[in-house]
């Protein structure tokens, strides 16, 4: 009988404790297969963010180190620079990469850091219960934004592809969600083609990923996928924001 | 080999360098700012690799990741740079992963001042982080010593796998002296890094987990370091006593200052003076072995660039708080010689 689908070799047989309908798996899953169809499991070096990813480490199954709250970019760098010949990636959550860790996300894209970075933006703090993040929508209810995030004081969300895609040492920026099959596949593209421009030794690249947190939204997975369609991806427009990979090849 | 004359943050490098450090990560500061300058000129020269971090927090933790991967690497600042490390100086000593920081102290709090201090004593010595742990505290008194110290610093370091930190100040960043660059006299057998991320390579993935959520195993975590901090405890206090053989009273004093009460106690000795100076080479482990067997001495004159941290370190090694004194200039004020031995004579009264 023909095999059609395997479970990659990238992922350890560890049960995960995301929520139910959260999609932290299904990136887990797109990153490990990129990483084994590449050929790289053996070359790999993850970095674990503070948030509901933290324990990363233990579903890959590659190298991985756990970072300090928001640092996960400044620890690659340093294991990048010793290692240039490893893939390193950092997999950061939005409180992660665009609050506490703004400065070391910022830098290590315009030092041009060889690293993959990969940004999930669900629009709120997961792991410490549904405070609001700076991807929280406008009106969107937080633990710490009750009545709804009001921009007038609680400010703006923040674009993170935008912002790095000024960065001339992106290399490749691209912003895709999980929220349909037809999704899926193209985030998987997506993050391969970073992952080739880190083994290129191009420059820096980030994939932002706009993902569920159907707890701490509280909604049901189906409902939460549909707010991803209807309500992050208008906010957040899919797409890529920066490829020089051209140019630099 | 010949001396040379170097000035202390060039002499970081230069030690660095021979110890087989080739990754720095650094911010500037004053009063260190020659060390990632100098670094930045010599580590492309020696294959190496320099970056100057977006802050000291990127810093400290770009050499969480540089360590984790098995490189010999530093990172250097001074107080208020330091400071902005501790959160990561904790991570790695969690990690239980090898790093040597220098800081070269300057007067605090706050911003403070550039001028020379000790008043990270309590900072670095009892970890400013949160959590328990320990860090290997190193207190150079010149500039041959902090060449020896750096350059021992990695072997420590490697061989506990835990952080060491080289506690010195201003003045010996930015003296010069003559010295001599070698090889470390205790020559240890290293731990091979089994543990570093360097791809799993066919084998298991190495983890470097820094977190513990179930308590019993964080305790358990913790009890281990503790049996390590035991082991360096036991074999790592060291101390230098100058003019102790008969000494009724003992100066204690560290690094930079115990120049001062260096020629404190020349001159007292010269007016007949039973005195002498205890002073510890490694700040953690303290050398409470240096006190013991010394129940003789009538009074520890504590000395310090600071309104006095040590010195409670002093009252516990000694284990009489009656019997220690204690002279500090703040804020980057360096004490005259004389200022010292007027304290000392108070001290002492008329016990010539």
């Amino acid at each position: 009988m023909a095999v059609l689908f395997e479970k990659t070799k990238g992922m350890t047989d560890v049960k995960t404790h995301y929520c139910p309908g959260c999609t932290h798996g299904i990136v887990h899953r797109l990153v490990a297969e990129c990483l084994e169809e590449m050929g790289e499991l053996d070359n790999a070096i993850d970095v674990s963010p503070v948030g509901c990813a933290v324990l990363a480490l233990n579903y890959f199954n590659f190298d991985g180190i756990q970072a300090a709250h928001g640092r996960a970019p400044a620890t690659a760098t340093g294991i990048k620079r010793v290692h240039p010949d490893k893939m390193v990636l950092t997999y950061q959550g939005d409180g992660d990469l665009a609050s506490i860790g703004m400065c070391e996300i910022v830098h290590a894209a315009a030092r041009g850091e060889k690293i993959t970075t990969i940004f999930i933006n669900n629009g709120i703090y997961g792991m410490t219960g549904g405070q609001m993040a700076p991807t929280t929508l406008p009106g969107m209810k937080a633990t710490t934004a009750p009545y709804g995030r009001d921009v007038s004081l609680q400010g703006y969300p923040i674009r993170v592809c935008e912002m790095l895609s000024t960065l001339d040492g992106s290399k490749y920026i691209e912003r895709v969600a999980v929220d349909s099959p037809a999704n899926v596949i193209k985030a998987k593209k997506a993050i391969r083609k970073a992952l080739e421009t880190q083994k290129a030794g191009l420059g820096f690249s980030l994939i932002e990923v706009l993902s569920t947190c159907p707890t701490n939204w509280g909604k049901t997975p189906v409902e939460a996928v549909k707010f991803v369609k209807e309500e992050m991806i208008p906010y957040y427009p899919l797409g890529v924001y920066k490829d020089s990979t051209k140019e630099e090849e | 080999m010949a001396k040379i004359l170097l000035k202390g943050n060039e002499a970081v490098v230069r030690a660095a360098i021979e110890a087989g450090c080739r990754y720095f990560f650094g911010y500037p500061i004053t009063p260190q700012n020659e060390i990632p300058e100098y670094f930045s000129k010599e580590l492309p020269k020696v294959g190496g690799t320099f970056v100057q971090a977006e802050s000291e927090v990127a810093a400290i933790n770009m050499l969480y990741g540089a360590v984790a991967a098995g490189a010999r690497a530093m990172t250097s600042s001074s107080s208020p740079g330091v400071a902005l490390k501790q959160e990561g100086i904790g991570y790695i000593s969690k990690a239980e992963l090898p790093a040597v920081i220098v800081n070269m102290m300057r007067g605090g709090p706050g911003l403070g001042s550039i001028q020379p201090s000790q008043s990270d004593y309590n900072m670095c010595v009892k970890c400013g982080s949160n959590g328990d742990y320990r860090n290997i505290v190193m207190a150079p008194g010149n500039i041959q010593e902090l060449v020896d110290m750096v350059i021992e610093a990695f072997d420590m370091a490697d061989y506990y796998t835990n952080p060491v930190v080289i506690l010195a100040d201003g003045l010996i960043g930015q003296m010069m002296e003559p010295v001599e660059i070698k090889q470390p006299e205790v020559k240890r057998e290293m731990p091979e890094k089994t543990w570093a991320l360097t791809g799993k390579n066919g084998g298991e993935p190495h983890r470097i987990i820094n977190l513990n959520l179930d308590a019993n195993e964080l305790e358990q975590v913790n009890i281990e370091l503790f049996k390590k901090y035991a082991v360096i405890e036991e074999n790592e206090q060291r101390y230098e006593e100058y003019k102790m053989d008969d000494a009724e009273y003992a100066f204690v004093s560290y690094g930079t200052a115990s120049r001062i009460v260096r020629s404190a106690v020349n001159e007292l000795r010269n007016e007949g003076y039973k005195v002498g100076m205890i002073r510890p080479l490694l700040l953690w482990p303290f050398p409470e072995k240096a006190f013991e067997g010394k129940d003789h001495i009538k009074k520890y004159m504590d000395v310090e660039f600071s309104m006095g941290q040590m010195v409670d370190d002093v009252k516990l090694a000694c284990n009489d708080k009656h019997k220690v004194e204690f002279y500090g200039r703040a804020g980057g004020v360096i004490p005259s010689v004389n200022e010292v031995v007027d304290f000392a004579k108070k001290v002492m009264g008329g016990a010539q």
